[in-house]
């Protein structure tokens, strides 16, 4: 087991579907994706968005793209001008997600 | 038939670059010019203002523009496609049309699509026993009728495509899919028809590609952000299509930004759900289906794309009136900038609770420390921190709570903890919210007309 930064293999970009979430997460290659692919699951997500996902993570792989997408619901406290938050659109949970270590074989 | 057009993006929603369309039509060789003026919450402000004044209710900034790029887009015969006409295309098309009298510009023809606007369609609908139905919770919209702000149903690439047939030079819509503004022009130039799914979801897919501006050349990149050349003179992306549907995603010279795999790779997955159903009124698109490759000096090329038949119905986002909120801001120096931080908030959340004030949610964030991540922050030991903005928001369905609240901020200054500043600006005002209802309609419930005007 090691574990490996999911910053170092991969980019990203998210945004707002009404109060879900969406990330986009991109590697870098296609060894990376290999990673993502193996090892980031939906439950991963949804353990890592503690406090900030309330509601179930969708996962679905764009292989042509190197890339995986999650949407998390019931994360934006309501959405659009609803939302107090200081980011209602989710823009910086790309980067949140990028947080994360993954432990692969 | 055209071998290749050039689509430029102009505008990436209301409030991009200003210069960016212009940049477009003098950077360099373009056949189209599409602009996306519209985000959700756009709609119902511009409610508001036709609410207010009959003549507006449409993007202003487009007559602007127009008086810098109508008579060379005119002589050069670039056409033009925005939904900026809003909640008021008509009045949009005639503040168009002055502006090409006043610079003497000569035969042209600006096409509007309406229909869209369905607000005043509520009742009937309701009647009809069509309800609305909220996507999310499945309700009727019966229960917020009387708080409705807008209501629109998203047009795609067809009434455009009717209004580019009529020889249109400008075509102005009011809610009409960002997608469709890219593909119309090239269903109508190609001579493409409406099965030809596949073809379609790749205009589509350009359409994606395109909406959102210099998102998919260099900004907002989180790859290797650092490597994109010269940002403060970012190119907006440009759609080279083909008649088989391929598109080379690329920039003018001599612009700053990059167009790479990576910084395309992101545009396709903002705000996209199951890839494999990414559904239009056109047709739906699959994203597992997209091929690119990098063809380097900022082209990419964007081929394969596969689709599937549109549905049966279209979109309609409605807004509606619901409650008021306001947010306010302090901030707090070191040492111990976030305890004082926190000390305040509960000092402000106390005397909220004494007044007994009506919230639906109080929220607090640390800017500087965890507005962005939350509980994913990294926690630092008080010494490293230098500074904390503290930010509180609430929102209730009471007015005067959320005005009291504006009240309660500045006293935390001379009443709280110390090395305090950043209260410019006055006490924060109470903001409508507005939510929206996102249901569907049959589309043989909706008719667009395209009327076209001239000077």
């Amino acid at each position: 087991m090691k574990k490996i930064k999911l910053l170092e293999i991969a980019h990203g970009r998210s945004g707002d579907k009404g109060d879900a979430a969406n990330i986009g997460i991109i590697a870098y290659n296609e060894e990376g994706y290999k990673i993502l692919e193996k090892y980031l699951s939906a439950d991963l997500v949804k353990k890592h968005f503690e406090g900030i996902c309330f509601g179930k993570v969708d996962r679905y792989e764009l292989p042509n793209l190197r890339a995986l997408n999650f949407v998390l619901h019931n994360t934006l406290g309501g959405g659009g001008t609803v939302s107090l938050k200081l980011d209602a659109q989710g823009k910086t949970l790309a980067a949140a997600l990028l947080r994360m270590e993954l432990e692969i074989e | 038939m055209k071998e290749k057009i050039r689509i430029a993006s102009g505008q990436g929603f209301w409030g991009d670059l200003i210069d960016a369309p212009y940049n477009q039509v003098y950077g360099g060789e373009i056949d189209y010019l599409v602009m996306d003026y519209l985000a959700e919450v756009t709609m119902s402000i511009l409610q508001k203002q036709k609410n207010k004044n009959p003549e507006l209710g449409y993007a202003r900034d487009i007559p602007e523009l127009m008086k810098r790029i109508l008579p060379e887009c005119k002589k050069r015969n670039i056409k033009i496609i925005t939904n900026g006409g809003g909640v008021n295309p008509i009045a949009c098309a005639k503040a168009v049309l002055d502006v090409a009298k006043s610079l003497n510009v000569e035969n042209l023809k600006v096409a509007v699509v309406l229909g869209d606007d369905i607000r005043e369609k509520i009742d009937e609908l309701i009647l009809q026993k069509c309800e609305l139905n909220n996507m999310e919770t499945g309700e009727s919209i019966i229960s917020i009728k009387d708080k409705i702000l807008s209501a629109n149903v998203y047009f795609g690439a067809f009434p455009i495509v009717e209004a580019l047939q009529k020889k249109a030079d400008i075509v102005i819509t009011g809610r009409t899919t960002d997608t469709g503004l890219t593909l119309a022009p090239m269903i109508y130039e190609f001579g493409w028809n409406k099965n030809d799914y596949d073809l379609l979801a790749a205009g589509t897919v350009a359409g994606h590609i395109l909406e959102c501006g210099a998102q998919a050349s260099g900004g907002n990149f989180l790859g290797d952000w650092k490597s994109v050349p010269d940002m403060a003179n970012i190119g907006f992306p440009i759609a080279e299509a083909y008649p088989n549907g391929e598109v080379i995603i690329t920039k003018h010279e001599n612009t700053g930004g990059k167009v790479s795999f990576e910084t395309v790779a992101e545009q396709l997955l903002y705000e996209i759900a199951d890839p494999k159903n990414y559904i239009t009124p056109d047709c739906i698109a699959d994203f597992t289906s997209i091929k690119l490759e990098d063809l380097g000096n900022d082209r990419v090329r964007v081929y394969d794309v596969e689709g599937l038949p549109e549905t049966e119905f279209y979109k309609v986002s409605c807004s509606y009136a619901d409650g008021f909120s306001a947010s306010a801001t302090l901030t707090y120096s070191w040492p111990e900038a976030l305890t004082k931080a926190k000390a305040a908030d509960e000092i402000l959340r106390k005397r909220l609770e004494n007044l007994n004030l009506k919230f639906e949610e109080i929220r607090t964030e640390f800017v500087g420390h965890n507005a962005c991540h939350g509980p994913l922050a990294k926690s630092l030991n008080e010494d490293d921190i230098n500074e904390i903005v503290l930010r509180i928001a609430v929102r209730s369905k009471d007015y005067n709570s959320v005005e009291r609240f504006g009240k309660e901020i500045a006293p935390l200054i001379l009443t709280g903890p110390p090395s305090v500043t950043g209260f410019a600006g006055g006490r924060p005002k109470p903001s409508e919210v507005v939510a929206y209802w996102p249901a569907l309609i049959p589309k043989k419930l909706v008719e667009h007309q395209v009327k076209i005007f001239e000077v």
